[in-house]
């Protein structure tokens, strides 16, 4: 009996790891810009072409960027969230307009149940993006009031999302 | 026996008009792949064959963090092209290997190399299969010296007397 001990210990650690690392996704990459100040740019805006964005605009407020574009499919599933998030106006929505088309963009806005941003930054060569490290669409970066980005979120922004993790790290850092 | 060599030529007809597609559809292919590219904006390898070598030299140790399992150098993807052009704007504006890499650090973190840098958080995906075979050697070693130590003893004839008759053999058949 004994000599099954030692077998049985290394398969129940070995199926430890494996279920761990079933649970892990691997889209998920932990992002070094986490405690670093938003990456700079000036961007013209999605709704008024000679009218410019830049995180300066949006220093003393907690702000959510939201990294969106009319080709991205996913997007389409956290639209009416953000937009309901909007009508609570707890937290202000900027985007960014990731590789993509102005018309296009603004079309896509009013056919997905209107616009949820209080502006939208256009990064047609998706090079903003890369300071930002967006390797997917749709990405969301919490921003506190000194212009440190405090929290990610990959994949499509869920109700689930912004009740457990996002607002209410908003809201503390809103306090603060 | 017509009939039959009739049915194989249609076959065989059907067969080659099949290949023929087939070789009109690869043919087509990389002229898609390599027309996308330039309508996508996207600048083209431009004669430099120095910076082009080194733009695939480093875009072979950055991974595709879309594509998963693929490096910027192997993939098609979007990003991947990005990234490239990317590269290639920071060689032609004088960067070294090193700030290229960095620079990639800054923005995706580690997991976009593909050979992570040796730190606290990684030693155990260094050294862990060394540990490994350490450990299974030390296991290895410590089962051979106490197979050592088991050695062969005599039976007793009572013992060896109940041993031939579960054996089904008469005394006297000592080997």
């Amino acid at each position: 009996m004994r000599r099954f001990l030692f077998p049985l210990a290394v398969f129940i650690v070995l199926a430890g790891f494996l279920a761990a690392g079933l649970r892990l996704n691997p889209r998920e990459v932990p992002s070094p810009l986490i405690g670093k100040p938003v990456p700079a740019f000036r961007l013209a805006q999605l709704q008024a072409s000679d009218k410019s964005i830049g995180p300066e605009d949006l220093r003393g407020k907690v702000w959510l960027l939201n990294v969106w574009a009319s080709w991205c499919v996913s997007c389409r599933q956290e639209h009416p969230v953000l937009i309901e998030l909007d009508r609570q106006k707890k937290i202000t929505i900027v985007g960014l307009n990731y590789k993509d088309e102005r018309t296009a963009a603004i079309n896509w806005l009013n056919q997905h149940g209107g616009d949820p941003y209080v502006v939208s930054a256009v990064d047609a060569d998706g090079r903003v993006g890369i300071d930002f490290g967006v390797y997917g669409v749709p990405e969301t970066f919490l921003v506190d009031k000194n212009g440190v980005i405090r929290y990610k979120h990959i994949g499509p922004v869920t109700e689930d999302a912004l009740k457990t993790k996002i607002l209410p790290l908003a809201e503390e850092l809103a306090r603060g | 026996m017509a009939k039959e060599i009739m049915n194989l030529s249609a076959g065989w007809q059907k067969l080659t008009l099949a290949l023929r597609r087939l070789a009109i559809v690869l043919l087509l292919i990389p002229g898609l792949q390599s027309a996308a590219p330039a309508a996508d904006g996207v600048a083209q390898p431009v004669g430099d064959p120095v910076v082009e070598a080194r733009v695939n030299k480093l875009a072979e140790e950055l991974r595709c963090l879309t594509c998963m399992g693929q490096s910027i150098a192997d993939s098609q993807s979007s990003f991947s092209s990005d990234m490239k052009r990317e590269i290639r704007a920071m060689i032609t504006a004088g960067k070294n290997d090193k700030e290229i890499i960095e620079f990639m650090v800054q923005r995706y973190g580690d997991f976009v190399l593909y050979r992570p840098p040796v730190k606290s958080t990684t030693w155990l995906l260094w050294g862990g299969p060394f540990l490994l075979l350490i450990l299974s050697l030390v296991f290895l070693a410590a089962k051979l010296r106490k197979r050592r130590g088991q050695v062969a003893t005599e039976l007793t004839a009572t013992e060896h007397q109940a041993a031939m008759q579960l054996l089904g053999k008469r005394e006297g058949d000592r080997p």
